[in-house]
């Protein structure tokens, strides 16, 4: 990396942008997370496991074989005493020991990538089923980034450990020590010569591969950066321009592509020494069989023959001894990429099911809370020993300033979080006695930000209700007032939407989360108002549509609309995670507090504006 | 190969590494040869004839070969691999600045996934290519070439039988190859798939928790997860099928040549070593056979990624600076004169025959529902798109007169959606001047009502923002952006929809410090809210692209048109809400 051999001038905008690597790169060997890793195995270990341990087993033993055939047999007997029917005979038996490891490659390779793939999908939907159940809080302290890393590129990295890495591991294993057996039966003084290099090509492998491996590992991280820096300069493309700042990012982009180039031509110099040297080796091995080998042919020590399975042999312990390099590089990686996961699964959802925890058949929808403390971490408390009364049926709305507590209520409700004190209670029932899924299932949220899913319309309100029927959509679509939008649209109901779309305008995108709340049939209805743009006329729909989203249901809005606020049954004013004062409108406004002030200052600002 | 000459000027001038590197490959291959034809000579000439003397030679020349090719081997690889990662270094950067150059239209267009594909995979697709695949394919023909020479040298009926194996090995290799290139394509794609099922799911787990939508979530989940291993195991499946089938026939023409070899030495026709020999050969031609696939296939890959990266290097730049373009301070005098905007041919269009006039002082509102062409008439300012017809007019002159950057770095923009770069707060805010002084930061952000939750962050003003400025609410990066176009002193400001995630008594905070910067400068606001445009001196009313109503708040709110309607809509009730007071 120092080795930038253009010096250009340093630019003054090489530290404009930071970005953070979250990548697995290495970890020391771990024999218990290995173990844990193994397990994933057992469902195999009476079916494709020893299957592919055996198909392995035939096909090494096979490979083994052959030179010996040739060289003892063939030369030695057949050639040497031109023994033309031994030759035939001998032709044929190779012919069958090849046919034999045809049959046993072709279970191996199938067999191997049946296993691997089936732990590869255990553990892949193991992790993602956990992750779903995972609290907010996990959610909340995580990029989306990150845990999608974990899921996708980490589960990947087992993948060739899982499919081919063990399996080679044993075959490798007895290989080469099938090889140096079989050397030392025939000949041991040549096997004890010849054998010297196995060290030496160990020593390669491991040590100069460490180098490369390091220096490789410089290279994703520095890539990492480019691509962070090019993904993210491309969502930030209309703010460079209008600030027309090309040129100065244009520099920083030219110090993140020279880093990655050195470190790439740091890599690729190391790894350019590697070939050569395991030739040199190769080559010592060879002019120690020709040298020592015909010398001991001259001493009639050994035959031709023998020196002829040498010779294949030594070709073959290169292979091997490669692959368990390689084995071993993998095996870090694998225990970086492990450690990840297992991290994520070893996480315990915060709000966790009681065992006897029991399912709600019917909600009318009252709310109680009971001196509710809550904190998100321990230096400050959200909520201050609240205590609210909600009747079943009731709209209520929650004003005060961001940090005030208004949303902390709304997810406490739903048991996104569990109080740090004191209880949250609907229809009587606590909250931590209840199952989550009966709970959730009779309350809707509705959000600020609304998640559009890569589908059609129909599948997006759906969404609310996977086993709603075509027409129930459509009637819950009505409902809101968003049929008509949607009957506009190229394919209506069947019309494909995105999250990053432009199809959808944020109204539309709110009526279509109406829709999906509607669908759902909620007992309890939570409503973070949006405050984003949205023009009038689009508001005025909103309104309407959600004046019949509410009728019948117990409601917590979290508002700014005065108009929607006005006709709640019951206005929370809050401060700093304590309740000020509560009452419908009037009686609030009559009172001249709190409220009274907020109101009025929102109309003399704008006759001050 | 069209697409290669194209690409030219990024990897011609590094010819010489190319160069340098094939002749080590050269090297390489040849010596390689030579290993067998030393096994033979050790066996006939030493063995066999019993001139051992002839030992210390063979391991001389043996060993001295090696070190060639040792040498060789180092240039061929790193001269290979620097060849194609220099002329990527060049792709990358030039391909980089055409982005930067290209105007909002391509982005318009254009998705973010799809040109990161092209800046990682085509790239370094092309770049394997450069490096190793050119080369690959030279080496493979080579060594073949040179091999079955040495077996026609040695045997020419032996050869021929060992060739005559070749053409079904060609016919395994083909099949195999069709059927296994479209199925690591379907493996790509499904995992795509499983990508952005995955990435929708943790995006929208607020919808899904709230939907208490799990258990579904889990259901879609496996089905992607099982597309994707179904897809894997079929391609495994091809490899199961054809690779053994293809060392089969290697191996069975090993065998067919020990048979016919051994009774060729037995007659007396050839010797051991020649025999032996022929055992390696045949794998220097069987090896690369197999390989031969892949390598066409490369090369037809890189053709596509190179023709993708072409597109991109290629995209029309819809705004060009003139040559005699101007540099020079602008006062902020904004005229529209009949301007037209079509986004798209045979569109409608965006902007009909806008006209209106901004001196310097003044603040213009824009009012309209969404698609109504308000942003439309700021982004014409800074050149972002072209009109069809009309002029857009600053300080009296066309804006095409003036250098990009002269334009645009005292126009002061903030968009819609507030984009924050990972970096500090500091950098964030100074990002249109960077290196400006800590005193001027703090002061844009006093102004944008941004300072005091800043100073409330652990690191105040180097606080890192993350992934996407995450960590903020809405509000607060809103109010950090328009610190940051504070901070470049515009002589022109507009706020597109600024503050709409900023609550009302903030929104007052800042528009009335804004009012103190902008006394002698021209402001455009953009907003739904009334209040937030009520002051400005001229409010355009727009509808469908057109101008339907102009002029100050107080003669709208009795013109009988959309503006009192929108009015009406937002504060019909402020006399309903404060008469409950008494």
């Amino acid at each position: 990396m120092s080795k930038v051999k253009e010096t250009k001038k340093q630019s003054k905008h090489l530290e404009r942008f930071h970005y953070t690597v979250d990548q697995a790169i290495e970890k020391p060997f771990n024999w218990k997370q290995m173990w844990r890793l193994l397990q994933f195995l057992k469902p195999y270990s009476k079916t494709y496991l020893p299957g592919a341990i055996m198909a392995m087993f035939v096909a090494t033993a096979v490979r083994l074989a052959i030179p010996i055939l040739i060289g003892k047999v063939a030369v030695d007997i057949a050639i040497a005493q031109s023994d033309t029917n031994l030759l035939v005979y001998l032709v044929a038996g190779i012919a069958i020991l090849y046919i034999i490891s045809f049959i046993a490659n072709r279970f191996r390779i199938k067999w191997v990538n049946i296993l691997g793939q089936n732990v590869i999908y255990d553990l892949r939907q193991k992790l993602f089923s956990h992750v779903q159940r995972l609290s907010h809080r996990f959610f909340d302290t995580r990029s989306a980034g990150s845990i999608l890393v974990r899921i996708l590129n980490d589960i990947n990295s087992l993948q060739e450990l899982f499919t081919n890495g063990i399996i080679n591991l044993l075959m490798d294993i007895l290989m080469l020590s099938g090889i140096i057996i079989i050397l030392f039966i025939m000949s041991p003084p040549l096997a004890l010569a010849v054998v010297i290099v196995i060290p030496l090509m160990f020593i390669i492998s491991t040590t100069l591969r460490r180098k490369i491996r390091r220096s490789w590992q410089m290279v994703r991280l520095q890539q990492s950066r480019m691509n962070s820096h090019l993904n993210e300069g491309l969502q930030g493309m209309r703010i460079t321009q209008s600030f027309s700042q090309e040129k100065e990012n244009a520099e920083f982009f030219d110090g993140v592509n020279s880093g990655y180039f050195n470190s790439f031509r740091d890599a690729a110099k190391k790894s350019a020494f590697f070939r050569p040297l395991v030739d040199i080796c190769d080559a010592a091995g060879t002019i120690i069989l020709i040298a020592f080998g015909s010398y001991l042919i001259l001493n009639g020590t050994i035959e031709l023959g023998t020196f002829i399975s040498f010779a294949f042999f030594l070709g073959m312990f290169w292979e091997p001894i490669s692959r368990l390099g390689q084995m071993y590089n993998q095996l870090l990686m694998a225990m970086a990429s492990s450690e990840r996961i297992f991290e994520f699964l070893d996480e315990q959802p915060n709000v966790a099911e009681k065992e006897n925890a029991y399912e709600i058949e019917k909600m009318d929808g009252k709310i109680e809370f009971d001196q509710v403390e809550f904190a998100y971490n321990a230096d400050r408390l959200a909520l201050k020993k609240i205590s609210l009364d909600i009747q079943a049926g009731q709209t209520i709305a929650l004003v005060g300033h961001t940090g005030s507590g208004k949303s902390t209520i709304a997810n406490l409700i739903s048991r996104f979080y569990d109080p740090t004190s004191g209880s949250v209670k609907v229809d009587g029932h606590d909250l931590r006695d209840v199952t989550l899924d009966s709970l959730r299932q009779r309350i809707s949220v509705v959000l600020q930000d609304t998640f559009i899913f890569s589908g059609t319309i129909m599948e997006n309100i759906r969404f609310g209700r996977p086993d709603a029927t075509d027409e129930e959509v459509k009637e819950a679509a009505k409902v809101v007032g968003a049929d008509s939008f949607i009957s506009r649209l190229a394919n209506d109901y069947e019309t494909e939407v995105e999250e990053r779309g432009n199809i959808l305008s944020a109204g539309e995108r709110q009526l279509l989360s109406f829709a999906r709340a509607l669908l759902a049939n909620p007992s309890i209805i939570i409503l973070d108002e949006a405050t984003a743009s949205i023009d009038t006329e689009s508001e005025v729909k909103i309104q309407k549509a959600l004046k019949r989203l509410l009728k019948g249901r117990t409601s917590i809005i979290i508002a700014h609309r005065l108009s929607t606020i006005r006709e709640a049954d019951c206005i929370y004013v809050l401060e700093q995670g304590k309740v000020l004062e509560y009452g419908s409108h009037q009686e609030l406004m009559q009172q001249h507090g709190k409220y009274y002030d907020l109101v009025k200052s929102q109309f003399t600002m704008l006759d001050a504006m | 190969m069209n697409i290669f000459k194209k690409l030219k000027r990024f990897y011609w001038p590094y010819k010489k590494y190319f160069i340098w590197s094939i002749i080590g490959m050269l090297i390489v291959t040849v010596i390689t040869v030579v290993y067998p034809i030393i096994l033979q000579i050790t066996i006939d000439e030493v063995v066999a004839e019993q001139r051992y003397g002839l030992i210390p030679y063979i391991c001389g020349a043996f060993l001295g070969l090696m070190m060639i090719k040792g040498v060789s081997t180092f240039f061929f690889q790193y001269l290979g691999d620097l060849f194609g990662m220099t002329a990527v270094y060049k792709l990358r950067e030039s391909l980089y600045d055409k982005l930067q150059a290209l105007a909002f239209k391509y982005y318009d267009n254009a998705k973010t996934g799809d040109i990161m594909s092209r800046l990682t995979a085509d790239v370094e697709g092309f770049r394997f290519f450069l490096s190793v695949g050119f080369a690959e394919l030279i080496r493979v023909v080579s060594l073949m070439l040179i091999s079955i020479s040495v077996m026609f040298y040695y045997s020419i009926p032996l050869a021929l039988i060992t060739m005559a194996a070749m053409p079904f090995l060609a016919f395994v290799v083909y099949k195999f190859d069709k059927q296994v290139h479209p199925a690591f394509r379907r493996i790509r794609r499904s995992f795509g798939r499983l990508n952005t099922r995955v990435q929708e799911n943790i995006s929208g787990m607020n919808t899904v928790k709230s939907l208490s939508r799990e258990d579904f979530e889990i259901g879609r989940f496996s089905e992607s997860n099982d597309n994707y291993r179904q897809k894997y195991l079929f391609t495994s499946s091809l490899w199961a099928k054809y690779f053994p089938v293809m060392e089969f026939i290697g191996n069975v023409s090993a065998v067919v040549l020990l048979a016919f070899g051994g009774i060729f030495v037995i007659n007396g026709s050839m010797t051991t070593g020649e025999l032996m020999a022929f055992f390696s050969l045949v794998w220097f031609i069987m090896g690369p056979l197999m390989n031969l696939g892949f390598i066409i296939n490369q090369f037809s890959q890189a053709k596509a990624s190179g023709e993708r990266l072409l597109e991109i290097l290629e995209a029309h730049e819809d705004v060009e600076e003139k040559p005699d373009a101007i540099d020079k301070e602008i006062q902020g005098h904004v005229t529209f004169k009949n301007v037209t905007l079509t986004y798209i041919e045979d569109d409608d269009e965006a902007l009909k025959h806008i006209s209106f006039d901004a001196p310097p002082g003044k603040t213009i509102g824009l009012i309209g529902a969404t698609g109504s062409g308000k942003t439309s008439i700021t982004q014409l300012l800074t050149r972002f798109y072209e009109p069809e017809e009309g002029e857009v007019l600053v300080d009296g002159r066309p804006v095409s007169d003036y250098k990009l950057k002269s334009l645009r770095s005292q126009i002061g923009f903030v968009l819609q959606e507030p984009f924050l770069f990972s970096t500090t707060i500091k950098e964030n805010i100074s990002y249109g001047t960077p290196g400006i002084k800590d005193e001027d930061i703090i002061a844009a952000a006093k102004m944008a009502q941004a300072h005091d939750f800043i100073m409330e962050l652990p690191d105040g003003y180097d606080t890192l923002l993350g992934e996407r400025g995450m960590g903020l609410s809405g509000g607060q990066k809103q109010r950090i952006a328009i610190a940051r176009a504070i901070c470049i002193d515009p002589s022109i400001l507009v706020l597109d929809d600024a503050t709409s995630a900023v609550d009302m008594q903030t929104e007052h905070k800042i528009q009335k410090a804004l009012r103190e910067v902008m006394k002698n400068r021209t402001s455009f606001i953009i907003a739904h809210r009334i209040s937030s445009l009520k002051h400005a001196d001229e409010i355009l009313v727009l509808e469908d692209g057109e101008i339907v109503e102009r002029g100050t708040h107080d003669f709208l709110l009795n013109n009988n048109g959309p503006y009192e309607r929108i009015y009406n809509i937002q504060y019909q009730d402020r006399e309903e809400i404060m008469s409950v007071a008494h």
